[in-house]
């Protein structure tokens, strides 16, 4: 593999994360991770609808005129968003219940247009697919690791199996309501952060 | 009474950035200064008070089912359902409302076009904004329901974005462990103010 396209794989998973560094698409992070299984479907959500936006903005590219090209984005970003949306309606109807309106959410997600802005707009189709693709998967990361935690100590399972039998049902186990809480989101997304940040050290910020 | 209790519930009790996690990238990427902070914020309550029940008057009568029977009778009307548009819908009408905002305020008052500068462009991408017409469409709001839902809304987030600026601007002076500087402390002191929101949960109202 060519180092440039190695270089657009892996950066989005460490070094250069959606969430933990370029801070976008903070909002449906933290909110659709209550639990593993909605994390994982807005994940591929979100991942399908990147890799396809990257994709056809930056086949548009030299077609879209710069002062009406955020409308143009919107409107790309926006009816892949009703493919979705529409798909998990008929397939997961449970799940997309659930995730309400972060689905629809997924057009203001900063990290769609931040990298139909930054990326696909200067990249030939392939690459900008790859880079989609790896940011979305660099997003995945951080809302698995989040799900995985939240829904394991805060109700004692894991994709709704029990794992730590809890003490209402005769176990063990007193579950952590702040992780089910808004407060347990932030906490463990700033503790990874910082584990990030203190196991790379080039990536960390000056000043508070 | 019913709409002071929807605008104090949306300013305290469903608190867009701290109980719903909308608007975060902004929440959390323009509350450095107080000053900054302000400037979205204001843009934040105008631009959601003007939007959010504009997205109503287009739902009720554009896209929800049947409601196109102010055109062509109500039985015709029944066979349509267009709510599946509502996205493209609502970011069409949140883009050109805040154009139409920013260069009307650069008309009219120069000044305060000034204040808002950048921040202005930047709510069209939003999700405070977006996440309100939502909710306003899930929770099937009236149109006066919809004026005071998306005033609270906005209220709330700027709110919000002041005590965290605030507190980040007396954080220049702690000393952070370097892993944790920047973003990180930012996302636990948003935490702990999301536990201090929550003290309004229990509210009925």
């Amino acid at each position: 593999m060519k180092t440039e396209t190695k270089k657009i794989l892996i950066d989005p998973l460490h070094t250069q994360n959606p969430i933990t560094l370029q801070v976008l698409g903070i909002c449906s992070a933290l909110a659709v991770t209550t639990k593993l299984e909605t994390a994982l479907v807005m994940s591929l959500a979100l991942t399908f609808v990147l890799t396809c936006s990257n994709t056809a903005i930056s086949l548009l590219r030299n077609k879209i005129p710069s002062s009406i090209r955020i409308i143009t984005q919107l409107a790309v970003i926006a009816s892949l968003v009703i493919v979705a949306d529409q798909f998990m309606k008929a397939f997961l109807f449970d799940v997309s219940k659930q995730l309400s309106v972060f689905v629809g959410l997924i057009i203001t997600n900063c990290i769609v247009m931040g990298r139909a802005e930054a990326f696909a707009m200067g990249h030939p189709p392939g690459k900008a697919a790859l880079d989609g693709l790896a940011n979305g998967l660099g997003y995945s990361l951080i809302l698995i690791y989040v799900g995985f935690f939240r829904e394991l100590f805060g109700s004692g399972k894991l994709l709704g199996h029990n794992v730590l039998a809890s003490v209402n049902e005769g176990g063990w186990y007193y579950p952590n309501g702040l992780l089910v809480l808004s407060p347990g989101a932030f906490f463990l997304i700033g503790l990874f952060i910082w584990i990030q940040r203190s196991v790379e050290p080039s990536i960390q910020e000056e000043g508070n | 009474m019913e709409l002071i209790n929807l605008t104090l519930k949306a300013i305290f009790v469903e608190n867009m950035a701290l109980a719903f996690f909308l608007g975060m990238c902004s929440f959390l990427a323009v509350s450095k200064k107080v000053e900054t902070a302000m400037g979205l914020g204001i843009a934040v309550v105008f631009v959601l008070t003007l939007v959010t029940p504009l997205n109503n008057l287009i739902y009720n009568y554009l896209l929800r089912e049947g409601a196109l029977s102010w055109i062509m009778g109500a039985e015709a009307a029944a066979k349509f359902d267009l709510s599946f548009l509502g996205f493209v819908a609502y970011i069409a009408v949140i883009a050109s409302v805040v154009q139409i905002v920013e260069m009307s305020i650069d008309k009219f008052s120069p000044s305060l076009y000034a204040a808002l500068g950048v921040f202005l462009p930047l709510i069209a991408v939003n999700c405070a904004i977006l996440g309100a017409s939502l909710f306003m469409v899930q929770r099937e709001y009236g149109f006066l329901e919809s004026i005071v839902y998306g005033f609270g809304s906005g209220v709330g987030f700027w709110l919000a974005i002041i005590a965290l600026a605030a507190i980040r601007e007396k954080l220049k002076y702690s000393n952070v462990p370097p892993g944790l500087r920047g973003l990180g402390i930012t996302f636990i002191t948003a935490g702990l103010m999301a536990m201090g929101f929550m003290i309004f949960g229990g509210i009925q109202l």
